[in-house]
């Protein structure tokens, strides 16, 4: 069993986009059945993106972002895109604690939240064109359920 | 939450944005019962600033019993408070803090600086007699 769904949302970079945005994902990703810590884990890394894209994308300017999420079994991927300023040095972007804006009680944690919270990260990013963050998690207790499943299933033979 | 303003007599609540202020002595409380993003945070620093230096703040505390969500901008948020009041002897302590928001405060070695509390009152008693 393949399920496959998709949804894309193109928002403008407003702060106050950055609730509307994890919470369009995470009600999305509720059909994967998953916990709260990984709802949470979800929305946090989210967050993180869009911040990101707004605050060092489009620096405070509006701009367009656009939001890509793709549900393939039990995997959730989401991409966040924008046209901004771009990243000029991806690994040290990704560094912890690395910040380009001090002066905005920016922690430099963005990144790392990122890469901790989802099973994988992957950052594109062209100076003067954009960026685009891909995220991937494996979401709910479908795997388990298959386990028991094939479990009980040989138990029964 | 009631104790505590028992204890304190005189003390000075503000309510703005869905968070409160709450003074008592020198020390601030401030409680976030909305989700501390980026959004709200410039808010919350804003406010927390001003009443810093009007009422010669030395300790802060974080109450996160009513917050919901929080990413590595409220990490900012508190560390700028601590930053500001470690100068003159000052600390900084979170309460009420639920498990997902405990994660993110491990993850990003806050608990290296900063005392964590089971309840406010308990943050409390221990900094007004520091």
């Amino acid at each position: 069993m393949m399920d496959k769904n998709e949804m894309t949302l193109e928002f403008e970079s407003k702060s106050q986009n950055e609730s509307f945005a994890r919470t369009v994902v995470a009600a999305f990703a509720t059909q994967l059945d998953p916990t709260i810590e990984e709802l949470a884990d979800i929305k946090t890394a989210v967050s993180e993106a869009v911040t990101n894209a707004i605050i060092h994308g489009y620096m405070n300017t509006i701009g367009k972002i656009r939001m890509h999420c793709i549900i393939s079994g039990n995997e959730l991927t989401v991409e966040i895109q924008d046209e901004g300023v771009g990243i000029e040095n991806i690994e040290k972007a990704m560094e912890p604690l690395y910040t380009t804006r001090p002066e905005l009680e920016r922690s430099g944690m963005g990144f790392s939240f990122m890469e901790a919270f989802m099973d994988d990260l992957e950052v594109e990013s062209e100076l003067g064109k954009g960026t685009l963050v891909r995220m991937r998690k494996k979401v709910g207790k479908i795997d388990k359920v298959k386990e028991y499943t094939q479990e009980a299933n040989q138990k029964v033979v | 939450m009631q104790d505590a303003r028992k204890l304190n007599h005189g003390s000075q609540s503000i309510n703005e944005d869905g968070v409160t202020y709450d003074i008592y002595q020198r020390c601030l409380v401030i409680r976030l019962s909305k989700e501390l993003d980026h959004h709200n945070a410039l808010r919350i620093r804003e406010k927390a600033d001003k009443l810093i230096d009007r009422n010669n703040i030395k300790h802060i505390i974080f109450d996160f019993s009513d917050a919901g969500f929080m990413d590595s901008a409220g990490i900012g948020v508190i560390m700028g408070r601590y930053r500001k009041v470690i100068f003159i002897g000052g600390k900084t302590a979170v309460a009420g803090v639920s498990s997902t928001v405990d994660r993110i405060f491990r993850l990003s070695g806050l608990y290296k600086i900063i005392d964590k509390y089971d309840t406010v009152e308990a943050a409390l008693k221990t900094m007004q007699s520091s």
